[in-house]
C-alpha cells in the first residue's frame, strides 16, 4: 500500500505527443558534445539572433562551450556590444509585429516550452506553401508566421498529406516529402545543423544543467555518507530499545 | 574552552531558565510511544520541508522582482546570473511540491491510526488549518514566476471566487484588485506569500505541536501510553524524544533529503508535474493557453470542480463541492463513531472504506491533470433514452462523479460503518 502510494505520487510523467499532430522525431541532442553546442551557436547567431533574440542569455555565458572572450567577441558578435551584453535582437517587436503578424518570440527558455524534439521536428519541416504570405509553411505549426530562414542549407521542398481508409474503415494519414530544388548541404548535413542548433537552444534554456548534475552527484555522495553516519548513531541508541 | 562555554551556559540559564525547561517539555522528557513505524517520519518532514521553503524563499527574494514587466526575467535572472541561483529556485519548487507530498503521507498516518480522534480533534483542526493555509500559500506563490500557468491558474482560481451568489464577483474583484490578473495582483499575492502566510503557517505549526505534546503522540496501535506508567511517572512505552527520536528521524531526513535531490539536481521539472513546460512562456493577457490544468497537488479537488454538473448555468455547485471536500475534514473527529483508533483492530467497513477512498483520491488527482475527453466517449445511438439522459459522453466525467461519490461517502457514511464494524480487541501496551 505505502510502496504504491509512494510510487504514485512521483511517478515521472509520460510525456504525450500532440495527438493528432505531425508525429515529434526524437533529437539526437548530445548537452556535453562542445563542438556541436560551438556549431549551433554559430547557427544560432547567423541565422535566429536576427529577429530572435535570447534576452536573458549573455554572450559571455558562452565561454561554458570552451570558447574564450575574444573568441566570441570576433566570431559571434557582430555589433559593437559589450561581451557581458545579453543576446538582444535590434529588431522592435512593434517591426516584428508590423513584419510577421506576430512578433517572434523570445528564444532564452524556448527549448523549455517546447521541448527539444519539438524544435528538431519543427526546424526540419518547412515546405514550400504559396498561399501563405510568406511562401512557406509548416507540417508541424501549420501557418506558422515565420518563414524558413535555412532555406538555402534544407533546399526547397515540397509536402503532402493523402487520408487513406482501409477496409476496415481505419483513417490514416499518409505523408509525403518532396525535394523540390537542392539546398548547400545534404540531408543528413542539415539534419546535423539542426541537431547542433537545437542542442545549443537546450543549453540557452537552461545553461546550469551540466553544473547541476554534477552538482547533484557530490551531494549524493555527501547524502550517503551521511546517510551511514545516521544510521549508525541510531543503531547505537536503540540498542536497548526492544 | 568547555569549561568557558558552560559557564557562559549557566551565566544564561540562570537569567532565563525556560529555554532549559523547554528543551525537556518538548524533546529531552517528551516521552513519545516506543513503536513509530515508517508513517511517523512525516511530521518532522514536513517541518523540515517549512524550514527548507523558508530559507531558499528568503533568499530568492533578493533577486525576485514582484512586477508583471520584470517577474518572469527575474527568475530567469536568478537561474543564470545569480551565483547559486537556479539552485535555489530549484529547492524552492521542488520543495513546493515534496510539501504537499509529506503532508498527504502525514494526512494519511492520520486516517490510518486514528490519530484525528479524542483526545487528539484540536491536533487534526490545527492540522487542516495548516493544510489549508499550505493550499493557499501555494496558490499565491505559483502567481509569482509570472509565466502562462501562473497567469491563467490565477485567474481560473480567483473566477471560482467570482461563481458564489450574490458577493462573488466584488469578492474575485477584491482578492484580484483589478479586472483581471494584473500587476495589482501580483504584488499583493507576493506580500501574502512572502509574509501573511508564512506567519500563518508558523503560528499553526506551533499550536500544533503544543497541542500534541499536551496530549500525547498517538501510534500505530492506537494505545493510550500514559495509561502506564512507571514509578517515576513515565510511560513505559515512552521513550524520550531526544535522543531517540531525534536520531531516527536524523536517519529519516537523510533519506528525504536525497530523494529530494535526486528530482531537484536531475530531473527538477518532474516530467512538468513540478515545472510545468507552458510556464516557461511569459504570461500574455490575450492569449489563453488551450489546456489549463492546475499543478498536481490541487487536481484531485479539480476534478471534483469538473464533475459537478452546473445548476441553472451556475458552476457554484461544483465550487461548492470542492468547498465542502476540503472542510469536512474538520468534521472527521466527530464522524468517526469508532471505539478503536488503530486500522490494526478496526474492521472490514473501515478498511473497505479507507482503501475506496485512498483509490478515488488518487484517481480523482490523475484526472485532474488531464482533460476530461481522455479516457474517450461513450458510444450511445442518437436519439435513444441513453442519449438523452447523459449531459456528458465523456467516460473520464462519469468516471470522476463516480469518484466523487466515494470521496464524498466516506465522509458521509463514516458515522454509520464505523459505529457497526466489527472491531477487534486493542491490546494494553504498545506492540513493536
Amino acid at each position: 500500500m505505502k510502496r504504491l502510494l509512494v510510487a504514485l505520487l512521483w511517478a515521472p510523467a509520460t510525456l504525450l505527443a500532440a495527438a493528432g499532430g505531425y508525429p515529434l522525431d526524437p533529437a539526437p541532442i548530445e548537452p556535453r558534445d562542445l563542438v556541436s553546442l560551438q556549431a549551433g551557436a554559430r547557427t544560432f547567431v547567423n541565422y535566429c539572433l536576427n529577429c530572435h533574440g535570447a534576452q536573458f542569455m549573455r554572450f559571455n555565458r558562452l565561454k561554458d562551450l570552451g570558447l574564450s572572450e575574444s573568441q566570441i567577441r570576433d566570431n559571434l558578435m557582430f555589433g559593437a556590444g559589450k561581451v557581458g551584453d545579453t543576446m538582444k535582437v535590434a529588431m522592435s517587436a512593434k517591426n516584428g509585429k508590423d513584419w510577421f503578424g506576430v512578433p517572434p518570440p523570445d528564444l532564452s527558455v524556448i527549448a523549455r516550452s517546447r521541448g527539444a524534439d519539438w524544435l528538431y521536428t519543427y526546424l526540419r519541416t518547412f515546405y514550400r506553401d504559396d498561399t501563405t504570405p510568406s511562401g512557406w509553411n509548416n507540417a508541424l505549426f501549420p501557418n506558422v508566421a515565420m518563414p524558413h530562414v535555412l532555406w538555402a542549407l534544407q533546399g526547397e521542398r515540397a509536402y503532402e498529406v493523402v487520408e487513406r481508409t482501409d477496409k476496415a474503415g481505419h483513417v490514416s494519414l499518409e505523408r509525403t516529402w518532396m525535394q523540390r530544388t537542392p539546398g548547400s548541404q545534404s540531408a543528413v548535413e542539415y539534419d546535423r545543423t539542426v541537431r547542433d542548433l537545437v542542442n545549443f537552444l537546450v543549453f540557452v534554456g537552461e545553461p546550469a544543467a551540466q553544473a547541476r548534475k554534477s552538482i547533484g552527484i557530490v551531494v549524493l555522495f555527501v547524502l550517503g555518507v551521511l546517510f551511514v553516519l545516521a544510521y549508525a548513531m541510531k543503531k547505537a541508541f536503540w540498542k536497548d530499545i526492544r | 574552552m568547555a569549561s568557558r562555554l558552560m559557564a557562559l551556559w549557566e551565566w544564561f540559564d540562570a537569567r532565563m531558565p525556560s529555554v532549559a525547561q523547554e528543551w525537556r517539555k518538548h524533546a529531552a522528557e517528551y516521552y513519545a510511544p516506543k513503536n513509530f513505524n515508517f508513517w511517523y517520519y512525516f511530521g518532522v518532514l514536513s517541518m523540515l520541508v517549512l524550514v527548507i521553503q523558508i530559507v531558499s524563499g528568503i533568499f530568492l527574494t533578493m533577486h525576485y522582482k514582484p512586477d508583471a514587466a520584470l517577474a518572469f526575467g527575474s527568475v530567469e535572472y536568478i537561474m543564470r546570473d545569480v551565483s547559486g541561483g537556479w539552485i535555489l529556485r530549484y529547492i524552492h519548487s521542488t520543495g513546493a511540491s515534496a510539501f504537499f507530498v509529506v503532508v498527504y503521507l502525514h494526512m494519511f498516518r492520520a486516517l490510518l491510526y486514528g490519530s484525528h480522534k479524542e483526545p487528539r480533534e484540536l491536533i487534526w483542526i490545527f492540522g487542516v488549518l495548516i493544510y489549508l493555509a499550505l493550499m493557499a500559500e501555494a496558490f499565491l506563490g505559483y502567481l509569482l514566476p509570472w509565466g502562462q500557468m501562473s497567469y491563467w491558474g490565477a485567474q481560473v482560481i480567483v473566477n471560482l471566487f467570482g461563481v458564489i451568489p450574490f458577493i462573488g464577483p466584488d469578492l474575485a474583484l477584491w482578492i484580484r484588485g483589478d479586472y483581471v490578473v494584473s500587476d495589482a495582483t501580483l504584488n499583493r499575492f507576493f506580500a501574502l506569500h512572502v509574509i501573511a502566510l508564512p506567519l500563518v503557517l508558523l503560528g499553526l505549526v506551533v499550536a500544533h505541536i503544543l497541542a500534541l505534546h499536551d496530549v500525547g503522540s498517538n501510534n500505530p496501535d492506537g494505545v493510550e501510553i500514559k495509561k502506564n506508567k512507571d514509578a517515576q511517572g513515565r510511560p513505559v512505552d515512552g521513550i524520550a524524544f531526544h535522543p531517540y527520536y531525534t536520531v531516527k528521524d536524523t536517519v529519516g531526513a537523510v533519506v528525504f533529503l536525497a530523494i529530494f535531490c535526486i528530482v531537484m539536481f536531475f530531473v527538477p521539472e518532474m516530467g512538468g508535474y513540478f515545472l510545468e513546460a507552458n510556464n516557461f512562456i511569459p504570461a500574455d493577457p490575450l492569449k489563453t493557453p488551450e489546456h489549463i490544468a492546475p499543478l498536481w497537488y490541487f487536481t484531485p479537488y479539480y476534478s471534483i470542480l469538473r464533475a459537478v454538473p452546473p445548476l441553472f448555468d451556475s458552476q457554484f455547485p461544483g465550487v461548492l463541492a470542492m468547498g465542502v471536500a476540503v472542510l469536512i475534514l474538520f468534521l472527521l473527529p466527530w464522524l468517526d463513531r469508532s471505539p478503536v483508533k488503530s486500522i490494526r483492530y478496526r474492521g472490514p467497513y473501515y478498511r473497505i472504506a479507507l482503501t475506496l477512498f485512498v483509490v478515488a483520491f488518487l484517481i480523482l488527482g490523475y484526472l485532474g491533470i488531464e482533460s476530461t475527453t481522455v479516457w474517450g466517449q461513450f458510444a450511445t445511438t442518437e436519439g435513444s433514452l441513453m442519449d438523452r439522459m447523459l449531459d456528458t459522453k465523456d467516460r473520464a466525467t462519469w468516471v470522476a462523479r463516480l469518484c466523487t461519490v466515494l470521496y464524498f461517502a466516506f465522509f458521509f457514511l463514516m458515522p454509520w460503518y464505523t459505529a457497526r464494524d466489527r472491531v477487534r480487541p486493542v491490546p494494553d501496551r504498545v506492540t513493536m
